[in-house]
């Protein structure tokens, strides 16, 4: 099931929280909202789940649209919210059996949905405790078990992973990799690198408006302008190899690293390499090549970048 | 219907989970009791079989009891968020506020009934008026559910669950004593307008057993009122800006 965003926009008072943003999303794909906090990730989140209307555009699922069916969309759609909201009174097994009844899960298939979350999401051991008794990951545990309870097409998270202890997050991850393979999934998140490493497309949004849309591969590509390395080079003169760095044909700039003797960093010309030119230049000229290495653009530099 | 059964018994039993039922049922039938039978114009001291005493109890102490009950409804889930779980599940609005509605008069309905055995026990007592008894608790429970619309209207008006208590009675005391009093300082049509506002007039004319089509039409319109404004206040995310 796809989901078509179309000029999407919600103000609020002067305020455009969400600024006419368009996207599409397929079946099967990992979709991460990436942004500071405040950027509109809930705001559209909350829109696409029918919780809010937009003060202007669309959005549809195949041919369901937020304004006349949402009713079906909200069947469709399984959402865990930001903070996890749940009725702490309640335990987990009466919780999991409200949500199924309410999303419309055939009575007979309920218990199974049931049996099926609590295995899925490792609630076994704290099954009869009320969920006001549960730590926080397991509460996470609860929110994700009750946005999949009716199986739903599409799955829209909300920082799932908040709250959770490094091996919880791992777990959580696998477990959205594993449904993102038939199921369309958004998730937000500010943590750059559970974006990275759950989702098949990053759209970067800030203050309202998508800044970048595409694979973290292609995101990184495209800020990446010019190729940087640092190398390390042993040299009988050592002053002489700055110098001879500079003259070859695809370097632009060449600067010492303060601090580190032999050190230096090499900026290549825009669509060069000089990787192998700076190898030759010191068979050339008898240095030790000791060290080179690429620094590849983070995300975090994607990011930094973007939504400054 | 379903979906409102479904969001009804969740909220039953939240009723019964957090003692706030068990509690309301044994204060009222401690009040309604004690006036009943042990203090002040008892049965014993009119000398007559008949529940009149109890139905006039109770009149005063659901108007106090019912904003209890419904403060909570609305007004927690949107302090804790949890409406925006309900409401982005496949349930309208309507079907929220109309299970909520549903549950609290269950809940007053099961506190009434415990007050069955008042009901053998002065049948017991001498000749009895069926009539009038079976349209005393009907008379309560149509005022239930007017108070109970009310306050689940003020419930979705805040996120505060005293403010919800105490504007729920500030509205419900315009039926309950207020338009009585405006109406006898009136006289005409004002007069009979206040009149026909007044929650007494129609009780005690539905508690008397007659029933006129004019009480039922203002108990409905009450209680229709309220929960489409609930509605509409629960539906506000969607134009606020």
């Amino acid at each position: 099931m796809s989901i078509i965003v179309e000029n999407l926009t919600k103000t609020y008072g002067h305020q455009k929280a969400v600024n006419d943003i368009s996207f599409e999303v397929k079946t099967g794909e990992v979709v991460g909202f990436l942004g500071p906090n405040g950027a509109g990730k809930s705001t559209t989140m909350k829109m696409i789940t029918c919780y809010m209307a937009p003060t202007s555009g669309d959005v549809r699922l195949d041919e369901h649209s937020i304004h006349n069916d949402s009713q079906d969309i909200k069947k469709k759609i399984g959402y865990l919210p930001e903070n996890n909201p749940l009725y702490t009174d309640m335990p987990i097994i009466d919780y999991l059996r409200f949500c199924a009844e309410v999303q419309g899960v055939a009575k007979s298939n309920v218990s199974e949905r049931i049996g099926k979350m609590v295995d899925l999401c490792g609630l076994e051991v704290e099954r009869h405790k009320r969920i006001g008794e549960l730590s926080k990951g397991y509460r996470q545990r609860v929110g994700l078990a009750q946005a999949m309870i009716h199986d739903p097409e599409v799955l829209i998270l909300d920082e799932p992973t908040t709250g959770l202890d490094p091996n919880q997050i791992i777990e959580i991850r696998k477990l959205i990799k594993e449904l993102g393979k038939e199921k369309t999934v958004i998730l937000s998140s500010h943590i750059l690198s559970e974006v990275e490493a759950t989702c098949d497309r990053i759209l970067i949004i800030n203050r309202g408006r998508i800044v970048a849309d595409g694979s973290s591969e292609t995101l990184r590509h495209q800020a990446q302008g010019q190729e940087l390395l640092t190398v390390q080079i042993e040299a009988n003169k050592p002053s002489d190899v700055e110098k001879e760095l500079l003259q070859l044909s695809t370097v632009a700039t060449v600067s010492g690293i303060e601090g580190r003797d032999g050190f230096f960093q090499v900026q290549s010309k825009p669509e060069t390499s000089s990787r192998k030119s700076v190898f030759d230049l010191c068979v050339k000229k008898k240095w030790y090549l000791m060290e080179m290495t690429g620094i590849e653009t983070q995300l975090e530099d994607v990011f930094r970048e973007l939504t400054n | 219907m379903s979906k409102i059964w479904t969001i009804c018994k969740r909220e039953l039993s939240s009723y019964f989970d957090s003692l706030i039922a068990y509690v309301m049922i044994i204060v009222f039938l401690g009040l309604s009791g004690f006036f009943t039978w042990l203090y002040g114009n008892t049965v014993f001291l009119i000398g007559q079989a008949d529940l009149g005493v109890f139905f006039g109890i109770s009149y005063w102490t659901l108007f106090f009891f019912i904003p209890a009950i419904t403060m909570r409804s609305l007004a927690e889930e949107t302090r804790s968020g949890t409406i925006e779980l309900l409401s982005t599940k496949a349930v309208t609005d309507w079907q929220i506020v109309v299970g909520k509605f549903l549950a609290a008069l269950i809940l007053v309905g099961i506190a009434l009934v415990c007050t069955v055995p008042y009901y053998i026990t002065v049948s017991t007592l001498g000749d009895i008026d069926h009539g009038a008894i079976w349209g005393g608790y009907f008379g309560l429970l149509l005022l239930s559910a007017g108070y109970i619309s009310i306050g689940i209207f003020s419930s979705s008006t805040t996120n505060n669950q005293i403010v919800s208590f105490l504007m729920a009675l500030f509205i419900g005391m315009f039926f309950q004593i207020l338009f009585d009093i405006l109406s006898s300082s009136f006289t005409g049509p004002i007069g009979t307008f206040f009149n026909f506002m007044s929650i007494r007039t129609h009780f005690e004319s539905i508690s008397r057993g007659v029933f006129d089509s004019r009480d039922f039409i203002f108990f409905l319109s009450i209680i229709f009122i309220g929960l489409t404004l609930a509605q509409t206040m629960l539906s506000r995310r969607n134009w606020q800006s």
